[in-house]
Formats: C-alpha cells, sequence, structure tokens
C-alpha cells in the first residue's frame, strides 16, 4: 500500500520518527525509595533525594534496570552491559536538582525493532535506535493560584524508559500500528502499564516529508502526546502544513511544537536557535552500569511469550483468523484467558464464545476483562455442555447471561432451570406430534408444497420444548413425519 | 585541671576510661577556649547545649562501662557537613538559615562513637578557596598569626577545622578535600590533616563541591589521633554508590607499626619554580627522617604532574557549576522575590553566591557546553587518567610518596584574595592525590624562617592509609614539633 501522499506539485513521502517515554513499572522511584505509584497527593511521595536537598546522592534501583533489560529482550534489541548515567543540565521549577539524570552516550538498550500489522494485512518492520533509563521531573500547576505556580514533586525521580525508534514510519497509520503495538508488548512485559490517559505512556513525534528517494527533509517535533488519536492528527496535520510550506515556496523550521487537543493543530513552541544547551556529561554521583551475561539471561528465561509468538501459535496451531488471533493478543489478561478456557476444548468455538459473547456482555457492563463474573474455567465448562450434546447454542447464550449475572457454574444453572438438551426419541415424537395435531391446515399446506412452512414447525417445537430438544434431531424426525 | 587542652585525643581518651577526668569537664575546658579564640572566627555556628547534652551521655556511658571510641572527645565540623536541625550553610548566603531534617553519615557515625559536637565550623563559600576568605562569615585567622601582626590565613577550604584544633578550640575537627582543602590548611596551621581514599568515607550528607574529588576527614594534633577518629568516620554507605563496600582495617596499630623496610618515593616533577626555600630544605630533612627510621627513598617520576592543576581546574568546576544549580530559590535557602522564573533565578543566585563561587560556575559552565565539551571536560579526563596511571605505575615500586603539602607557608589575609591564579597555586602539591583518588596526609614537620608551619604530605596506593599512618608516624617522631601558636587558648600555652 503506497504511503505517498499527493500535494499540488507532485508526490511526497513522509518520514516520522518517535520517541517514547514509558514509565516504567517498579514500587520506588529510579534513584531513590520513595514510591512511584500515581495519584497520592501533591508531594506525598518525596524523599530528601527528590527534593534535592544539599548533599544528598541518587542510587540506582535495580528494579528498574531490569524493567529496562527486560524491554531491550521483548523489543530484540541488544543489551549494553555497559552503560552511563549522565546529567542533563536545565533549569525548571519542577526540576530540584537543576539537572534530569539520564542516559547520554552510553544507553542500556541498543538496536532492536518492533513488527507491526496494517489493516490491509501487510506488515512492516519499524527499527529501534535505543533505549535509554532517566528520571522523570515534577509537574507545574499553573492553574491553582492567579500569581503563582505550585510544584508537586510525586513524579519527580519516578524512572522512565524512553524509547527511541528509527525514522521508519511512513503514515499516521503505521505510527499508530507502532505505538499500539509497543504499548502492547510493554504491558505483556510488565515493563510499563501503558496507561496514555494517566500518563505513564507519551510520545514525541518527529515529522517530515520529501521528495520519494530525496535526503530528509527538515522535521519538526511534537512533544508530549498521550493519545494515539493525538498522534494520528498530528502527523495528518504536520504533513499537510509542512506540504503546503513548502509547496507555496517557503521552508520547514526546524522546532519543537506543541499540540493542541482542542483544535486539532500544532504550533511553534521553540525555534532550534533557542534550544536548550544540556551540558550532559557522566554524573560524577553514579559508578557506571554494569552487569554481565548471567544477568541477561536470568531474565530472558523469565520473560513471558510475546503477542506476536502468541498469535502465531493460534493461527499455526489452533486455527484461528489472523483478525481472532490479533484480539485475543492484544492484552496480554485476554489471551492468558483465551489459553485456560480454550485449553483441551475447540480452540475455534471458545475463541467466538470469548470475542461474541464474552466481550459483547463485558462492553456492555462496561468492565475490564479481569473484572469478568465468569472465569476462564466456567466459560470452558459451558462450552463442554455444548461439545457433549447437554444443551444447544441457543441455551447456552441463555445460560451465558445468567452465569455473567450470577457468576454461577454452568452446570448448576442448567439443572436448577432444567434447561438440558432433550435428545430423547420418543419424547420429541410425542412434542412434534403434538404440534402438526394442532396445525394441520399447515400440515396440508406443507405437503402441498409449501416447504417454506418446515421451518415455522420447528420453531413451534423448539418453543414447545422451552428450547431444550436436541435441535438436530428435531430437525431430523420432524423431516420423517412429515414426509411419509 | 589547666593541662587539659594540651591532651591528645588518645590521652583524653585515657584519662576518660580511668575517669580521672569527665567529658563534660573537657568539655568545659573546649568551650572556654572557643571563647577566649573568638577573635579567630572558626565557629559559625556553636552548639553549646548539644554539647552540654552530648559530654553528659558520654560520662554516663563511661560510668556504665559502654563508651565507645571517641566518647566525650570535643570535635568541631565543617559547616559543609549536614547536621540535623542546626543551621548548615556551606558559609554561603544562599543556605543561611537552612535547617537539615537529616544528618551526614560521616557526622552521623562520629555522634555514634561517642563525639562531642562543639559547632561548625568556618569554611571557603562551598569549599572554594584556598585561604578561607570567600566564607560570607569573613576568614578564619590563623592562630600563627603574631599578636601584634597581620593576620594570617588558616588556608582552605577547611580553614575553621584547622584553626580551631591548632588554637586548642577544638580536640578534633571535620573537614573535607576536595583539591587540599584539608592538608593546605593543616600545613597552615600545623596540625594533621588527613584526605583519605576516594570511597572510605561517605558522601552522603555533605554539601557537595565536586563529586568526583569530594572526600571527608579528620584534623587532629597528632597522627594516632587521626588514625583514632577516621577509624569511626570510614566504613561503606550504601546510600553513597561511590562509596566503597570494604573492611575498615585498624589504623591505630598501623600508626606504631614502623617504617622498616618500606620504599618511599620522591616524585622529581614536585620540584617547582618559586618554591620557597624553606619548604626545599624541610623536604630533604624528611627525606632523612624516614632513610633514618629504616625506610629506603626512591627517586620517581610522575610526569604527568604539571597537567594536575589546569585538569583540576577544569573537572572541579565542571561539576560544581551542576552540583549548585540545586540552589534555585524555589525549594529552601535564598529566595528573592521576580516577576517571572527566569528574573527569580537570576536575583536569587547572583545575590546569594559569591564572587569566587560564581567564578567556578561560570568556568564548570563554560568548559561543559556544546562545542567546548571536547576540548575542555573530556580532555581534562584523559588528562586525569594519565595522572592516575602515573600513580599506579609509581605505586608499584614504593609504598608511599613523600613530597611538601605546600609550596610556601601561609600569607597575610587580603594578600592573594584578588589574584586567583596564584591562589590556585596553593593547591598544586595536593591537587594529584584528589584527581588520582589517592589518600595523603600533610604532617606539621617545621618552622619557616619568619616562624610559620610547614607541612610535609605523604601519598599512598588506594585504600593504604595505614601506610600513611606508619610513615606520617615516623616523621612527626622525629620532627618533634609540638611548637604552640601565639594566638592559641591560653591553657594551650
Amino acid at each position: 500500500m503506497s504511503t505517498l501522499v499527493s500535494g499540488r506539485t507532485g508526490e511526497w513521502e513522509v518520514v516520522i520518527g518517535m520517541e517514547v517515554h514509558a514509565q516504567v513499572v517498579s514500587n520506588s522511584k529510579l534513584f531513590s525509595g520513595s514510591s512511584a505509584v500515581f495519584g497520592a497527593s501533591p508531594n506525598n511521595h518525596v524523599s530528601l533525594v527528590d527534593a534535592a536537598m544539599p548533599g544528598m546522592l541518587p542510587v540506582i534501583n535495580e528494579q528498574c534496570v531490569k524493567q529496562a533489560v527486560l524491554t531491550g529482550l521483548g523489543l530484540n534489541a541488544k543489551i549494553n552491559k555497559f552503560s552511563v548515567f549522565d546529567r542533563k543540565n536545565y533549569f525548571y521549577a519542577d526540576l530540584p536538582q537543576g539537572y534530569q539524570i539520564s542516559q547520554f552516550k552510553h544507553p542500556i538498550v541498543g538496536e532492536g525493532e518492533v513488527k507491526i500489522e496494517l489493516s490491509d494485512g501487510s506488515t512492516h518492520k519499524v527499527g529501534i535506535e535505543r533505549i535509554h533509563l532517566e528520571q522523570d521531573a515534577g509537574k507545574s500547576l499553573h492553574d491553582q493560584h492567579p500569581l503563582k505556580s505550585y510544584i508537586d514533586l510525586n513524579r519527580s525521580g519516578v524512572a522512565l524508559m524512553e524509547i527511541v525508534s528509527k525514522p521508519e514510519m511512513h503514515s499516521a497509520e503505521q505510527a499508530a500500528a507502532y505505538i499500539k503495538k509497543l504499548r502492547s508488548i510493554l504491558r505483556y512485559l510488565g515493563t510499563c502499564d501503558g496507561n496514555m490517559e494517566e500518563g505513564s505512556l507519551r510520545a514525541d513525534v518527529n515529522v517530515s516529508v520529501r521528495r520519494p528517494g530525496h535526503l530528509l527533509g527538515t522535521r519538526t517535533e511534537t512533544k508530549n502526546l498521550n493519545s494515539v488519536k493525538f498522534i494520528m492528527q498530528t502527523i495528518e496535520f504536520e504533513v499537510n502544513r509542512q506540504i503546503e510550506l513548502i509547496e507555496n515556496g517557503g521552508e520547514v523550521k526546524q522546532e519543537t511544537r506543541l499540540f493542541d487537543t482542542t483544535t486539532g493543530m500544532t504550533r511553534a513552541m521553540r525555534g532550534k536557535e533557542d534550544a536548550h544547551d544540556y551540558r550532559y556529561f557522566p554524573d560524577p554521583d553514579l559508578l557506571p552500569l554494569t552487569f554481565d551475561d548471567a544477568f541477561i539471561d536470568e531474565l530472558r528465561m523469565g520473560m513471558p511469550e510475546l503477542p506476536d509468538e502468541i498469535k502465531y501459535r493460534m493461527v499455526n496451531e489452533y486455527g484461528l483468523s489472523s483478525y481472532d488471533a490479533n484480539v485475543l493478543t492484544e492484552e496480554r489478561e485476554t489471551a492468558a484467558f483465551y489459553e485456560l478456557a480454550s485449553d483441551g476444548r475447540d480452540r475455534k468455538i471458545t475463541a467466538n464464545w470469548m470475542s461474541v459473547e464474552l466481550f459483547g456482555a463485558l462492553n456492555k457492563a462496561g468492565i475490564e476483562l479481569a473484572q469478568s463474573p465468569v472465569s476462564p474455567s466456567q466459560l470452558g465448562d459451558l462450552i463442554d455442555l455444548i461439545s457433549d450434546g447437554s444443551i444447544s447454542g441457543k441455551i447456552a447464550k441463555e445460560v451465558f447471561s445468567e452465569m455473567f449475572e450470577t457468576g454461577k457454574d454452568a452446570k448448576l444453572i442448567v439443572d436448577e432451570k432444567g434447561l438440558k438438551q432433550v435428545s430423547d426419541e420418543s419424547t420429541i415424537f410425542a412434542m412434534i406430534d403434538e404440534v402438526l395435531a394442532a396445525n394441520l391446515d399447515k400440515v396440508n399446506e406443507y405437503r402441498g408444497g409449501k416447504d417454506k412452512l418446515f421451518g415455522f414447525f420447528v420453531g413451534q417445537i423448539m418453543k414447545a420444548s422451552k428450547g431444550q430438544a436436541n435441535p438436530g434431531m428435531v430437525n431430523q424426525l420432524l423431516k420423517q413425519k412429515l414426509d411419509i | 585541671m589547666s593541662d587539659l587542652l594540651k591532651m591528645t585525643a588518645t590521652q583524653a581518651r585515657n584519662l576518660l576510661l580511668k575517669k580521672e577526668i569527665s567529658s563534660v569537664e573537657l568539655l568545659d575546658a573546649y568551650q572556654t577556649a572557643m571563647e577566649e579564640t573568638k577573635g579567630l572566627n572558626n565557629y559559625v555556628t556553636p552548639t553549646f547545649e548539644v554539647a552540654k547534652q552530648m559530654a553528659m551521655d558520654a560520662d554516663k556511658a563511661y560510668s556504665q562501662g559502654t563508651a565507645s571510641s571517641l566518647s566525650g572527645l570535643p570535635i568541631g565540623v565543617k559547616d559543609l557537613f549536614c547536621t540535623k536541625d542546626i543551621e548548615t550553610t556551606a558559609c554561603s548566603a544562599i543556605l543561611k538559615g537552612f535547617l537539615p531534617s537529616y544528618e551526614s553519615t560521616v557526622t552521623s557515625k562520629v555522634w555514634k562513637s561517642g563525639g562531642v559536637m562543639l559547632g561548625k565550623l568556618n569554611c571557603d563559600e562551598f569549599a572554594m578557596g584556598s585561604s578561607n576568605e570567600t566564607s560570607i562569615f569573613g576568614p578564619s585567622v590563623n592562630p600563627w598569626s603574631k599578636k601584634d601582626g597581620n593576620n594570617l590565613s588558616s588556608g582552605g577550604s577547611s580553614g575553621g577545622s584547622a584553626s580551631s584544633v591548632a588554637a586548642g578550640a577544638a580536640l578534633m575537627s571535620l573537614g573535607t578535600d576536595t583539591g587540599g582543602s584539608i592538608r593546605q590548611p593543616a600545613a597552615f596551621c600545623g596540625v594533621v590533616g588527613l584526605k583519605p581514599t576516594y570511597g572510605r568515607c561517605s558522601r552522603w550528607g555533605i554539601v557537595a563541591f565536586a563529586s568526583s574529588l569530594d572526600q571527608a576527614g579528620p584534623f587532629t594534633r597528632t597522627v594516632e589521633d587521626s588514625a583514632l577518629i577516621f577509624s569511626a568516620m570510614a566504613g561503606h554507605d550504601p546510600k553513597d554508590s561511590t562509596s566503597a563496600s570494604l573492611k575498615v582495617p585498624n589504623f591505630s596499630k598501623a600508626v606504631h607499626a614502623g617504617i622498616e623496610g618500606l620504599r618511599i618515593g620522591i616524585p622529581a616533577e614536585y620540584y617547582v619554580d618559586g618554591m620557597d626555600i624553606d619548604i626545599l630544605e624541610l623536604w630533604k630533612k624528611g627525606r632523612a627522617w624516614l632513610e633514618q627510621a629504616g625506610a629506603t627513598i626512591v627517586d620517581i617520576s610522575l610526569p604527568h604532574t604539571k597537567y594536575a592543576l589546569p585538569c583540576y581546574y577544569i573537572i572541579a568546576p565542571a561539576e560544581a557549576s551542576s552540583n549548585l544549580a540545586r540552589y534555585d530559590g524555589v525549594k529552601y535557602g535564598k529566595r528573592i522575590e521576580a516577576e517571572t522564573l527566569d528574573e527569580m533565578y537570576e536575583l536569587t543566585r547572583a545575590d546569594g553566591f559569591g564572587e569566587e563561587v560564581q567564578r567556578r560556575i561560570l568556568i564548570g559552565t563554560y568548559a561543559l557546553s556544546a562545542g567546548y565539551y571536547d576540548a575542555y571536560y573530556l580532555k581534562a579526563q584523559q588528562v586525569r587518567r594519565l595522572i592516575k596511571e602515573d600513580f599506579d605505575k609509581a605505586f608499584n615500586e614504593v609504598d608511599a610518596i613523600l613530597t611538601p603539602t605546600t609550596p610556601s607557608p601561609t600569607f597575610p589575609l587580603g594578600a592573594e584574595v584578588s589574584d586567583p591564579i596564584t591562589m590556585y597555586l596553593n593547591d598544586v602539591f595536593t591537587v594529584p592525590a584528589n584527581l588520582a583518588g589517592l589518600p595523603g596526609i600533610s604532617v606539621p614537620a617545621g618552622l619557616s624562617k619568619q616562624g610559620l608551619p610547614l607541612g610535609l604530605q605523604l601519598l599512598a596506593s588506594h585504600f593504604r592509609e595505614d601506610k600513611l599512618f606508619s610513615t606520617a608516624s615516623a616523621i612527626e617522631k622525629q620532627a618533634e614539633f609540638s611548637l604552640v601558636p601565639p594566638r592559641a587558648a591560653g591553657d594551650l600555652q
């Protein structure tokens, strides 16, 4: 699928790169013991180190290092056994130290890749340039007082991974697929909760345009986008803005831009000439970060199966459609639920039940899979009842509704309500006889050639049996009766 | 007892153990001396009440038999160590009134060992200076100043720490050494000053100047006392990533170990132009003393020595420019209100930092700037590695290195303050040890012709402070430096 964009003067190629800031899942901050949990009241999760009191020193949190390595492994990236923390110096009110501890020349993770799948089924690889660990800054609140700004340092010092992609995306759709896939991998790994609304995953998007085959154009960087929609809007807006600018004889300026969520437009924040000189240098309070192969291997051993591997198995071993496999692997919890529910059963039927009935009910109730009143084994038991002929598919739906409402087991509901399927020939014959006797006129019409009435009889019999008659047998036995 | 001020820490401790004197008595003598020597401007925050309580606690410990190594010994603390609920200013206007809610690792170890805190001692602002003249409180005065003559510098940055011990206003004191800030004032004031191996003492809770060079150390009147207090200060601290996870040996043993068979290096490069003749002679004497004590003298070369000072004056300001960024008026310390955030920063920092601190922040910021980083900071780091390699090679051949501590004795206050380059030259012999992370000690070894104390410096390889103590002790014995400065407390005379 071509991603070229037509302008007034010809075709343009869009080039997109992304820097994703992912908050590391960990109990405490990158260099201090205070809690990294979101949502505490302002300045409640602040240690002496986070507030940059005189004489305070950072100490690396090993958990955060493990999470970064795990992320690197999940992105098939090179893990650097030697990395260095640098100070990035700038003044801001919510940056207590006057510098951010980050990694500049020697990041903890090197080159890797993310495989994305597009709506037309094509796949595409997006290269990862590097991942480095860094501290988050605090938060400035400008709307609390008419004259003053307030500072909340809860976030100050929380560990972030900056995941830098190569400029290898060429459309808003690709960028969206990339961020979604990245988010999914991070969530599988448990290294970032991926919550974009709360800001634990946010992206800086670099966009430029060029004539196909030409050198890279000048890029703009739009900062701090915290939804897939905003990322796509930013790219679309920037592509159009830049093409129009160039086609009207202008030039794209290298600058940092801000996205306005209400207008869907970006605007210039600061130009290249105003760019900070961050005066990076290795942080003398910290030794270089080093670990051995055993450290990496242990993390590799504990790695969960990732969505691509699970999807491959679902399509090739379970025979699921690529679409179903995508739906079931988007979230780690969904895949795990499915594996449990479908284990030892018909994989396809289970997939259908999950994507239609269970997801439908969850959506309607507005709850997440984790809160599902029906457990994987309960769903599995229900499917067993269908497979062994105890209940029909139709009854099963009724049973499922009840399960979802009450949390009861399928078997219990079937027993309590007497919903077990009737497969006894003489009982079904008796029902047929009753229905035919009550509709003799229609029997004659049927025998006179009005075949369509067959469905009517089936419906009446099922109704008489309260849906419990085995539909296959009803069909077969009714045919025998009518076709005498 | 009028002899109280004359006792070394080791002697005082023995008498405390025998209950011949009490901690409170000892403290009273020192507090009287503090009053008497007020004119030396050593204490910026005396802590009389805290000291009283600690001395009483120490006496209780002695009576209960639970006394520790420093119980009841009066100790002053450079105002660079954060001390809980006691004003800590780094002798800067920007931290005036700052009350830490925490205690530095080194001081808390010293208090845990029973030390009695006399108060906070004067120093150069943020430890930047070699004469104690950049302090917001004015300079500490050297007790070797003639009673009717010019006031002389105690040296710096830990001027108050050196002067108070020399004047009998502290039995021992704590300082920090980034480029010579313990050894130079120790030499100027005629006391023993130890700069331990980088990583030996925790930096946690010490106001940072240059993180890769800063190290805490003690001032004492004898080498034996130095080993005593150093043993309490040293040790691994998980809160400081650069602190070494090594066991701390019993250094007191090393003091009396003797130096029979040790090899002592004399580096050719430490003969510098303009060096005081008295210093040269003292250096020769030191060489002879060590030989007499059974050591072998070896001429060695440390070829990159001449680059140490310029290298130091890139690295230290670079780190300082970043370390001092936190003093921005936002969270604590001084703030000058303004319309905008940037304006508030500018006014606060212009007003809160003195001239020398501002000079070093500017130098450091420049050295780290885009386009200059490679030429300055990176180059300086490369040179630093060469200097370290010089020492590594030398210590393959020798156990310790003997040099003068400073190229000249102390000078009148105000004499050098306007000329930063001359001032920086004070550190020419001390800076290399900081760059290489090595331990060094300055021992008082004689007087100049004008009657000013001179020090000899010993350097050893990483974590071999024991060799410093053995060698310094040999010099101490033969130098017999037992003179009392003219402006010391009366009872010390």
